[in-house]
């Protein structure tokens, strides 16, 4: 691959070294990026334990744990609470997480869920909550736990939705728990299912996403259908279960028994109690006294006054189930309760799964909450606030940005700030169609985009309502001025409208109403603000047309409304996700109090997780540094290699001593070559194709280097790119010119890629010794051979360089042309330059040269003078029939020189003799001639040496 | 006879006196450090056809793109513009970001291929390498010069792309802010600026293309062969990024964050995946300069 290496052998050993590094460097770096460490070593088991639950604790269920160890134990517990419709394997990949962490972590399946046998009472304290105590229990007695004394386990409990509630109404009625993490989960049932977003009371707007908490909501159908079908699919394989119990001591389970009253099948793995509170709610679409009890009772609100340990609150800003005001009411009550209290607001919905950066932040808080006493206490998790912004039209690639405030606004920090848009729009009447309760709704409005927040089919990701340029009679319509400046909305907004019968229309004492917010771009392209719409009851409506105010939270958002974007508050009669009023009705709304929306807008900073990639910018500058250092010891290293000229050669333009030089299957390699050229010579290299004339021609000008051997160049040693060869002018095989350019810009442009100063280059003088004429102001490109030659010619000439080598140089060139080249070469030598030629043609060197040096194979066969070789006696060459006759008949004559026979030809020194004589003396022999001529030395050693073949 | 008429002619040569020696042995007025001046490579190099056409080529694809969108332009689509091909022709910077979008992968490679590939193997090509190895321009020099015209001729080609991307795209679909799939807006000045930054990124990302290319032009005498093989290994590294198994492999891959640039049009400049572009670029361009260095330090110029 490097034919040459002898002549540098260390100069490679840098660059290695140096891509050595930037190899390792850069994989160092790839590699940091994904930790390859493999997770420590965590060990599961299952139990099943048996518990009597239920009202005076007389029903017996059997709840599937499993267990999972991590490496050291015992260690702190942590229970994690399942979601709806989920069973102990539901948390499993965060269970692993926590145990990575050093956590001994429970999962088990709730009553009615997987494996565990009883039935779904919707976390209600006598079952649900008893269970978990009972958990609680058993965990304080296995060794893998730390225990703070008898029966008290060191535990946190965290939770998903339907888990989370259970984790804080465990800890409301337990004291043993020491932190939780309810994460997207509800305060109060009755809210969420029956919520009701106005108020004639005024909204507190200390918090960014306090709710309305008006009773009498209106019934949230669509989930709560969805949350039935869930509980009542059938399951074969709950009760037919046949996994190896891995408890021992846990007896048998004894069948459940019966729950009172009828066991209705569509009642599915629901307690009677809760089937009948469904079925109510779903026939009447209210709430009875019984129904509020029970879902009170199951709902963590009841029990968030004795709350007081360290809370992590996690909930999703399009969770269409529980919404922000219910983690909003969760933190306030906990804070009030003395509890400490975080809150974090995600992206996304709640069927999305929970990234693992917030498992993360679970592992953290449990890890400094839940501190065992042997090892030093991990830092205090950021106490604050910490909410995530992504623009609704985002691609599924980019995250979401997160920001974080020093803490929850109205809690720990001062009130949110809030600041108002002003709403424009007239009093609208607004019908409510017949039938509107009914389950099949295709009228415009709200519908069509709650059904899709909450139906069980996927919601798009974006979703982004079409234009909707007209509005129904069912839907008034309010609209703000656009926005100048990006306004960033983080909670509920608020707005407070009136509304009013209509007197001589149809419609009872009270109005049910959905409210929701558009953002509206400067196209008209519409993307809903919050997910849903906020269901508004407002009651004792005065029968002659007298206005209702009320304050209306409309639904929890995060979003950034850009410059030139206008937001649209849309009151509609109806929503399919809510079960509305059947009865026709007619309602006036209008726009009150302020006649604005309140933006709550929580001031925090973004958190720049990857904002600084160090890694990759310390990787960046290693490199520059690198460089540097690597040109700065390459730039040393080519200096201290530069040798000290030969005095002694100095005046010598081209010493060659015992060159070799070889390429790999090719023939025209050279093999200990000597030879000099001295001043004002004019030298010819003789040889036949491939004899290595042009290899040598390369070597002395620096375009290759010698295998073995040195060339000198007045006394400097030749290796690429030394300076010496600024005083040679070359033409070596072809002419090399850009063919875009005329010939004179070439000789131009390839003068000023010297950089010397344009007077030395002598062109007009090179440019007439080389007869360009004319033709020098045409392309290249439109040359013939000749002329390319002579370009070439002139080219090597620019500058008048003091020594001259040229590789075939009549090569080409016209008759008149060639015999001008001769002259010009011979002029050139006699003022003090010299001039290096190789020609196959022993004429050509014969009449140009002062001396020749014959090359064979690479070799130097003869060298001298051309006169020297050609003085001297001529010989006579006689072409002859019978040679041998003729040669010894020749040498009878007196005084004559040597007499060979080559072939049919015979050659003779004739010395004293004429040729006629000869001639005679043969004729006389009866040798028939056929030609005589006169036979120089040159041209017999050329072909002698070289073979006749060539 | 011709020789005697040609007589008169030749006489009148002068030839001056031989020049007298430097320490270096160089002849008067010759410096390394002032061979093949940038100035004069790149009248070179832009005399060229080929320069201009390709010149040319930039002005016309914007156009071609425009006339390919007024073509199947039917309707206005109400549905939201989820990427910058549906928000091409909202504006003239849209329009500059998707057409720069659209090149990534296999245009600007192939310019920087081009010019770069051409550097060394276009000058063998001609057969004037070795004369310009014969000045001497010091090799390590004439590969520096060559390369640093090649780079600002990419450059030049990214700048003309993008000004005519923006200019017609202006001038067709009027100026304005840039928008973004996300919703965003940027404003003048800064829908400017950022196609600026945009340009500055893909020069950085682009240098391993460039490198590679430099090396092909070293090793070949035929510059469409060091084209062509700097473009097979980017598409090759393109076709393997595309394999999802590769997973964290694919990082290492050249090509890899050769659109991190759009990280640059968020409102929260996200420049993790550009500076890991950055650091990949600069690392496989590092090895390649080095080893068309080595090369071209030790090869034999027969071209």
């Amino acid at each position: 691959m490097f034919p040459s290496r002898r002549y540098v052998p260390n100069f490679a050993l840098l660059p290695i070294l140096l891509v050595a590094l930037i190899v390792a460097a850069t994989a160092m770096w790839f590699s940091e990026q994904d930790p390859a460490d493999s997770p420590p070593r965590v060990d599961t088991r299952d139990a099943r334990i048996d518990v009597l639950d239920g009202p005076g604790q007389r029903k017996r269920v059997q709840l599937d744990l499993r267990l999972f160890v991590p490496e050291r134990t015992p260690a702190p517990a942590v229970v994690l609470a399942h979601g709806f419709d989920g069973d102990k394997t539901e948390l499993a990949v965060p269970a692993r997480r926590l145990a990575a962490r050093g956590f001994t972590v429970l999962t088990y399946s709730a009553r009615g869920f997987g494996h565990s046998t009883g039935r779904v009472a919707l976390n209600a304290p006598d079952y649900e909550v008893t269970d978990a105590r009972r958990i609680l229990d058993w965990l304080a007695r296995q060794p893998e736990v730390t225990t703070q004394g008898q029966d008290d386990p060191l535990v946190g409990v965290g939770g998903v939705s339907y888990g989370g509630a259970l984790s804080m109404l465990l800890a409301g009625n337990d004291d043993r728990v020491d932190a939780i993490a309810p994460l997207t989960t509800y305060n109060d049932l009755r809210t969420a299912m029956l919520p009701n977003d106005a108020s004639t009371e005024p909204i507190s707007t200390t918090t960014a996403a306090r709710g309305g908490d008006a009773d009498r909501g209106v019934f949230r159908r669509a989930w709560a259908r969805s949350l039935f079908r869930m509980a009542t699919r059938p399951q074969v394989e709950r009760n037919t279960s046949s996994k190896p119990d891995t408890s021992s001591t846990a007896p048998p389970p004894p069948e459940e028994p019966p729950d009172t009253g009828d066991q209705s099948l569509t009642c599915g793995n629901l307690t009677i109690r809760v089937c009948r509170a469904y079925t109510e709610l779903a026939r009447t679409g209210q709430a009875g006294q019984e129904t509020l009890d029970l879902l009170e009772a199951a709902s963590p609100s009841s029990v968030t006054s004795n709350i007081d340990i360290p809370t992590l609150l996690v909930q999703r800003q399009r969770g269409t189930l529980f919404g922000l005001e219910q983690a909003d009411a969760n933190a306030r009550q906990i804070n009030e309760a003395g509890g400490t209290v975080r809150m974090l607001w995600l992206e996304g919905g709640d069927r999305e799964e929970l990234p693992a950066s917030v498992w993360g932040k679970v592992a953290d808080w449990f890890s400094h909450y839940l501190h065992d006493s042997d090892s030093p206490r991990p830092p205090a998790p950021d106490i604050g606030f910490e909410y995530q912004l992504v623009d609704r039209l985002a691609s599924e690639r980019s995250p979401p940005t997160t920001w974080r405030a020093d803490g929850y606004p109205g809690l720990e920090a001062g009130e949110v700030a809030r600041f108002e848009l002003p709403l424009r729009g007239s009093p609208t009447s607004v019908i409510n169609p017949p039938g509107n309760g009914a389950d099949t709704t295709s009228s415009s409005g709200n519908t069509a985009a709650g059904e899709r927040a909450v139906g069980t089919v996927e919601a798009p990701r974006s979703p982004r309502l079409s234009r909707q340029g007209t509005s129904s009679a069912q839907v008034a319509v309010f609209e703000t001025a656009q926005v100048e400046r990006a306004t960033r909305i983080t909670g509920l907004p608020r707005t407070r409208l009136s509304v009013a019968s209509v007197p001589g229309q149809p419609g009872d004492s009270q109005a049910v109403l959905f409210a929701r917010l558009l953002d509206v771009g400067p196209d008209g392209s519409r993307a809903p603000v919050g997910d849903g719409s906020s269901p508004l009851r407002v009651t004792r409506l005065p029968e002659d047309g007298t206005a209702v105010q009320v304050d209306v939270a409309l639904p929890a958002t995060m979003h950034t409304l850009q410059p030139g974007h206008r937001l649209e508050l849309r009151v509609s009669t109806t929503d399919g996700a809510y079960a509305g009023p059947r009865d026709t009705a007619v309602h006036r709304v209008a726009l009150a109090g302020g006649k604005s929306v309140s933006l709550p807008s929580v001031s925090a900073s973004p958190v720049e997780e990857t904002s600084v990639p160090l890694g990759a910018l310390i990787g960046i500058a290693a490199f520059v540094v690198l460089l540097v250092v690597a040109g700065v010891l390459a730039i040393r290293f080519e200096r201290s290699r530069r040798k000290p000229p030969t005095p002694e050669l100095a005046d010598l333009p081209l010493a060659v001593e015992d060159v070799s030089k070889s390429y790999p299957g090719r023939p025209d390699a050279i093999h200990d070559l000597s030879l000099r050229v001295e001043t004002g010579q004019v030298v010819g290299l003789l040889g036949p194709n491939g004899a290595g004339k042009t290899s040598l021609l390369r070597m002395v000008l620096g375009m290759t280097r010698a295998d073995t051997g040195r060339i000198h160049l007045f006394g400097h040693l030749v290796a690429p790119s030394a300076p010496v060869l600024s005083r040679v002018g070359g033409l070596v095989e072809s002419p090399g010119l850009l063919p875009h350019l005329t010939g004179l810009e070439n000789l131009r442009s390839y003068w000023r890629a010297t950089g010397r100063p344009m007077e030395q280059a002598r062109l007009d003088e090179v440019v007439r010794i080389a007869a360009l004429g004319s033709a020098a102001d045409r392309k290249v490109r439109t040359y013939g051979p000749g002329m390319r030659q002579r370009v070439a010619l002139a080219q090597a000439m620019l500058g008048l360089p003091d020594l001259l080598v040229l590789d075939e140089p009549m090569n080409a060139l016209d008759p008149a042309h060639t015999q001008r080249m001769r002259e010009v070469i011979r002029e050139y030598a006699r003022t003090g330059r010299t001039v290096l030629l190789s020609s196959h043609l022993l004429s050509e060197v014969e009449q140009t040269c002062t001396h020749v040096i014959v090359m064979r194979e690479g070799r130097r066969v003869a060298g001298g003078t051309v006169d020297e070789i050609t003085a001297g006696e001529s010989l006579i060459a006689f072409h002859v029939d019978q040679p041998d006759l003729a040669a010894r008949t020749l040498r009878c004559l007196e005084g004559i020189g040597s007499v060979r026979t080559v072939g049919e030809v015979v050659y003779a020194e004739l010395a004293g003799h004429s040729t006629a004589t000869a001639v005679n003396v043969l004729v006389a022999s009866d040798i028939s001639i056929k030609r005589v001529g006169p036979h120089r030395k040159l041209e017999d050693a050329f072909l002698e040496l070289v073979g006749e073949d060539h | 006879m011709q020789h005697e008429r040609d007589h008169s002619t030749e006489r009148a040569v002068e030839l001056a006196t031989p020049t007298k020696r430097t320490a270096d042995g160089s002849a008067p007025g010759y410096r390394a450090n002032r061979t093949l001046p940038l100035n004069v490579e790149l009248r070179r190099q832009l005399a060229r056809g080929r320069s201009k056409l390709v010149l040319g080529c930039l002005v016309a694809l914007p156009l071609l793109l425009i006339g390919t969108f007024a073509l199947s332009d039917d309707e206005p689509s109400s549905a939201p513009p989820t990427d910058y091909g549906d928000l091409a022709t909202t504006t003239g910077p849209n329009f500059a970001v998707f057409t720069l979008l659209l090149c990534t992968p296999l245009l600007l490679v192939l310019l920087v291929a081009l010019f770069f590939g051409d550097a060394i193997a276009g000058e063998s090509s001609w057969a004037s390498l070795r004369y310009l190895v014969a000045i001497p321009v010091p090799r390590h020099r004439l590969l520096r010069q060559k390369g640093l015209v090649a780079g600002l001729l990419s450059c030049l080609s990214l700048l003309v792309l993008t000004g005519a991307a923006l200019a017609l795209g202006t001038l067709w679909y009027g100026g304005g802010g840039l928008r973004t799939p996300h919703e965003g807006v940027l404003h003048p000045p800064w829908n400017v600026l950022v196609l600026l930054a945009i340009c500055g990124y893909l020069a950085i990302h682009l240098t391993w293309v460039a490198s590679l290319a430099l090396l092909f032009s070293v090793m070949t005498d035929n510059p469409l062969a060091a084209v062509g093989a700097t473009l097979g290994v980017s598409i090759l590294s393109q076709i393997l990024d595309e394999i999802p198994r590769l997973d964290r492999f694919r990082i290492l891959l050249p090509s890899h964050h050769a659109t991190a640039w759009t990280d640059l049009l968020d409102t929260h400049v996200d420049w993790t995946d550009m500076a890991s572009g950055t650091l990949s670029a600069t690392a496989y361009a590092a090895v390649f300069v080095t080893a068309a260095l080595v090369r071209f330090h030790r090869a034999d110029i027969t071209g």
